[in-house]
């Protein structure tokens, strides 16, 4: 045995080598697509993993009901993930954005539940409430991530030590001042932030208005199209390929009506379907009611966010400069770019974020208590590393982060489904974190 | 009949300088790294600046190009004192700089990093696409064989790397160039790439301060040598009034031409 190693080990790496050329073609269709192939690599893996649980949760994991519920549950993470992804780029790392979440949040509950209707006497349920209360949420949010941001980039301490502080200040501010009170409940236009319904008020799009968004961003996906090619026409640059071009646009406007679909195929609760047959008038067909619930907010406000940080990220000078720093501080700095102020702004940006998610899951639970928003610091991290963020700095995409929470949070309801207890959970959460992160290093070592 | 509106050119011999550095001085905690140092350049014209490692040959071109503002001393410009408090003033003033390490970021691709800072935006989002083609057209013309131009620059080769270094200094219309070690990481072509390029800045009218240990590059390319020593200037030489060794003495040993000894020449051989 021990004689045959090395013979062995030649026509290994003929096998290789001709693997490598079969797949050649392949690699040159890819690059024709010039899609990033770490995107599309985390998409396979994603759709493993559901396949995975649906054959072990014998279909139920592929269903509408259960993938509405996931796209709910990992919105708030997604949110906070895509402002951690510019943090983390920028070679820095905030830990109290659980904290955060939790402080706002409780700010939020007070601010409409107590603080407007009785300390300033305007009553309960006012028509202006939800919007004040998710308008003071994100400044005072963008305000202590800036205050956190400022003693990082100004005042020189690390970002490690900064925001482990402010997740014991914040969290400890929260006891402080709720003296472990629960808030509730939230003002009910508030309430659709997170998703669920109040009598017959349901948070999400509903049936046409689903498909509405679902067309209109198919519309922007071809219009960026043409319009990037005619750019790159008019100065004569080489383009894509029009079967690559096609197929790109075709596949993306693919999976965002996939979205839409699966959205409009869970029907609403029977009850809440029931109650608004008989508001509206409608007879109850034999078969029982199907009412479309839609795209639910959170997954709604998580798109939004999603665009305005990735224009931030791709088109703007500050996500230009969040990247240059990661790569190379000091030559950022002798490009003239202002590098304490870029890095003060991710963190204010990170604070904002911390406040809608806090929004969402405030609404979500129609109440405020003090652990709300315990650990996900570590699962926002999570998620923006398995997105494919590095940690060295300079390198990870805002898409890269959604899916990064995607697939945390489709591992969690998946073995949910499955019965797994939770410290199990973890156990494989955190081996997926490693080997994902892992396996990534290894892959684009290889590349180099 | 018209009016002639062009006005005679100076003298040459009363040509302002394009920089002037009087009595420059940095210090790190309590080590002087440049005590005293005054130096000029004229337009056209390259000075080459020598000195062993840690003479404060670099630290005091950081002083020019806003990256280590001066503890005192004067900058001037044109006749005319500025205040360089940061690379961006520099920049304002038409002075660009090719650093040893490059000072590119890796993970972007070659367009951000000749735009670094100074990024083409249209309605306020930036044009990728017209800096893409700016960057073609201004590297194009130093290395006619680059073509990564989407690729992050750390794929990139020592001599490509170098380009978008170069390309980023001289895109703006710089008026004075600081060219620390350019050709320090280059192979032989490479480096004859670069020489043309200096000539052909020079005849454009560009001041150039060329900071190098290899002394026949110094020679090659400069009208004018200063010489530093533990962070003084030895002295400023003109190109074809001394030799090498001269030159040799000056870096190594301290001392001016004139204070230079058999003696000290036959060390310098020993």
């Amino acid at each position: 045995m021990g004689v045959s190693v090395p013979t062995q080990a030649a026509p290994e790496r003929g096998t290789q080598t001709r693997i490598g050329a079969a797949f050649a073609p392949a690699m040159s269709a890819l690059r024709s697509l010039e899609v990033d192939t770490r995107l599309l690599g985390m998409l396979g893996a994603l759709l493993l993993i559901w396949v995975g649980f649906n054959i072990l949760s014998g279909g139920t994991f592929l269903s509408a009901r259960n993938l509405w519920n996931l796209s709910v549950q990992s919105a708030s993470i997604a949110i906070m993930a895509t402002g951690m992804v510019l943090i983390i780029v920028s070679r820095n790392i905030d830990l109290s954005v659980g904290s955060m979440l939790g402080f706002l949040g409780y700010t939020m509950a007070m601010i409409q539940a107590v603080w407007i209707p009785n300390d300033l006497g305007f009553g309960h349920e006012q028509p202006l409430t939800w919007i004040i209360t998710l308008v003071l949420g994100i400044a005072l949010g963008a305000l202590i991530g800036g205050l956190q941001g400022f003693v990082v980039a100004y005042g020189g301490v690390p970002s490690f030590i900064v925001t482990l502080g402010g997740l014991l200040v914040w969290r400890g501010l929260i006891f402080r001042y709720a003296q472990g009170q629960t808030i509730a409940p939230m003002e009910s236009t508030f309430q659709m932030l997170g998703g669920g319904t109040v009598g017959t008020r349901v948070g999400a799009l509903g049936e046409w208005p689903s498909w509405t968004l679902g067309i209109v961003l198919c519309l922007a996906i071809v219009y960026l199209q043409i319009s990037s090619r005619r750019r790159r026409r008019r100065y004569a640059f080489p383009v894509r390929p029009l079967w690559a071009e096609g197929l790109v646009g075709a596949v993306s406007c693919g999976i965002v009506l996939g979205v839409v679909w699966v959205a409009n195929s869970y029907p609403l609760p029977v009850n809440v379907a029931l109650q608004y047959a008989e508001e509206h008038g409608i007879t109850v067909p034999p078969g029982g009611l199907f009412i479309p619930t839609g795209v639910a907010f959170p997954v709604l406000i998580m798109l939004i966010v999603t665009l305005v940080v990735t224009f931030l990220a791709t088109r703007r000078r500050f996500g230009r400069y969040v990247y240059a720093i990661g790569g190379n501080p000091d030559a950022a700095a002798l490009a003239g770019i202002n590098v304490r102020r870029t890095i003060m702004l991710t963190f204010a940006l990170m604070g904002s974020l911390a406040a809608i998610s806090a929004a969402v899951q405030t609404a979500r639970l129609n109440a405020a208590v003090t652990n709300l928003g315990v650990q996900n610091e570590l699962d926002v991290i999570s998620a923006a590393v398995i997105g494919g963020t590095s940690f060295s700095g300079g390198i990870g995409t805002v898409p890269g982060a959604i899916l990064g929470a995607v697939v945390m949070q489709s591992l969690r309801s998946g073995m949910v489904l499955l019965l797994v207890d939770s410290p199990t959970q973890d156990i494989v959460v955190g081996l997926v974190l490693v080997v994902a992160v892992g396996l990534d290093t290894f892959v684009r070592r290889g590349v180099r | 009949m018209l009016t002639q509106t062009t006005p005679t050119p100076a003298p040459v011999t009363q040509r302002v300088p394009l920089v002037e550095l009087r009595n420059i001085q940095v210090s790190f905690g309590g080590v002087r790294a440049v005590g005293g140092v005054s130096i000029d350049l004229y337009a056209g014209e390259v000075v080459g600046l020598v000195g062993g490692n840690g003479a404060g040959k670099s630290t005091l071109m950081r002083t020019l190009s806003g990256a280590r503002p001066p503890d005192s001393g004067q900058i001037v410009i044109n006749g005319q004192p500025v205040t360089i408090g940061n690379p961006r003033d520099a920049k304002a003033l038409g002075i660009e700089t090719i650093y040893q390490t490059l000072a590119l970021a890796d993970n972007l691709d070659a367009p951000a990093n000749v735009f670094l800072g100074r990024e083409v935006t249209a309605a306020t989002t930036l044009d990728d696409a017209a800096m893409e083609s700016a960057t073609r057209k201004v590297i194009g013309r130093l290395n006619p064989n680059f073509k990564n131009f989407k690729a992050p620059v750390l794929r990139l080769s020592g001599g490509q790397r170098q380009a978008v270094a170069i390309a980023r200094a001289i895109h703006f219309n710089a008026r004075v160039l600081i060219m620390d070690e350019p050709t320090a990481a280059l192979g032989p072509a490479e480096t004859a790439q670069v020489h043309t390029l200096i000539r052909q800045l020079k005849s454009e009218g560009i001041g150039i301060f060329l900071v190098s240990h290899d002394i026949h590059d110094v020679f090659d390319l400069s009208e004018r040598i200063s010489v530093m020593y533990h962070g003084k200037l030895v002295g400023t030489v003109n190109k074809n009034d001394v030799t090498t060794d001269e030159v040799l003495g000056m870096i190594i040993l301290g001392k001016p031409p004139t204070k230079l000894t058999q003696q000290d020449l036959a060390e310098l051989h020993g």
